[in-house]
């Protein structure tokens, strides 16, 4: 143990993150419950360490920002090991919704938000949400059919000039 | 973990600069260590401090961002507005607590 006075008082790195700018950019690629939450995590996560961050919302993923979907994103034990349960209980009727309304509740009783109030969250915190044109086109949706603070529906080379310089995550 | 005088008081950080015991605390302290990094407490600020100060010694752990949004009723937006980049930290470093460690 050591005395110091105030002027050596040691000052935690709370400024920038990066004089050059980090930037994040994460891929959400798939549309389960609970393949949805890492890349929104980690974007949240990055927002409150004051780095730049996309998500583009891709294929599957395109659900997440899905008005008609976005609060009805299911989780399946089907094919999936972490479970720990057997699998030829998995695929019983009945089972994707039970699991589903299993991991909303261990979800919520973390104290971790349902998907919507987590976009809005995330974007509160200053993230920028994309959605994927071909995406759009196959589901014929347009911008209107996205939650409202998606701020544009753009190509993937939109989304590779957006990512120049960026450390990009696919989910 | 060190000793430092501050304010004329000695107080426990830890390597990083955050202090180790919020009994040590105080409103004089927090005006140091928020000028430390650049921030001037307003009132806004005094209020998310209190809040976070008070749910801290209730629950054991610094609240994290949502849970100042949930239950503190200071918005995300609002946190970002009053400690800029890393409003978490920044809030918890300020009213001398440890670093938040939620995910969420």
């Amino acid at each position: 143990m050591t005395t110091a006075t105030l002027e050596t008082l040691p000052i935690p790195d709370l400024g920038d993150p990066d004089p050059g700018g980090r930037k994040l950019c994460i891929i959400c690629s798939k549309g389960s419950l609970d393949m949805a939450y890492p890349g929104l995590i980690l974007a949240n996560a990055a927002l409150g360490e004051g780095i730049e961050t996309h998500i583009f919302f891709t294929f599957w993923g395109f659900d997440i920002i899905s008005k008609k979907t976005m609060d009805h994103l299911k989780f399946t034990p089907v094919g999936n090991p972490a479970t720990h349960m057997s699998p030829m209980l998995m695929g019983l009727p009945g089972m994707t919704s039970f699991a589903t309304h299993m991991m909303k509740q261990q979800i919520e009783g973390i104290e971790v938000p349902p998907v919507g109030e987590f976009l809005e969250m995330i974007s509160d915190a200053g993230g920028h949400l994309w959605g994927c044109r071909m995406s759009a086109d196959m589901q014929h949706l347009e911008i209107d059919d996205l939650y409202d603070r998606v701020e544009g529906i753009i190509s993937a080379a939109d989304f590779i000039d957006l990512s120049e310089g960026a450390q990009t995550i696919f989910v | 973990m060190s000793d430092v005088m501050v304010s004329g008081r000695e107080i426990h950080v830890n390597e990083e600069g955050f202090m180790t015991d919020p009994t040590q605390w105080d409103e004089e302290i927090a005006k140091v260590l928020a000028s430390n990094i650049g921030i001037e407490l307003t009132d806004a600020h005094w209020a998310a401090i209190e809040f976070a100060r008070e749910d801290q010694a209730a629950e054991g752990v610094t609240p994290t961002l949502r849970r100042m949004a949930q239950a503190g009723g200071v918005s995300t937006k609002e946190m970002f507005a009053l400690f800029p980049k890393k409003p978490a930290k920044k809030l918890a470093y300020v009213s001398g607590l440890p670093k938040p460690v939620g995910c969420v």
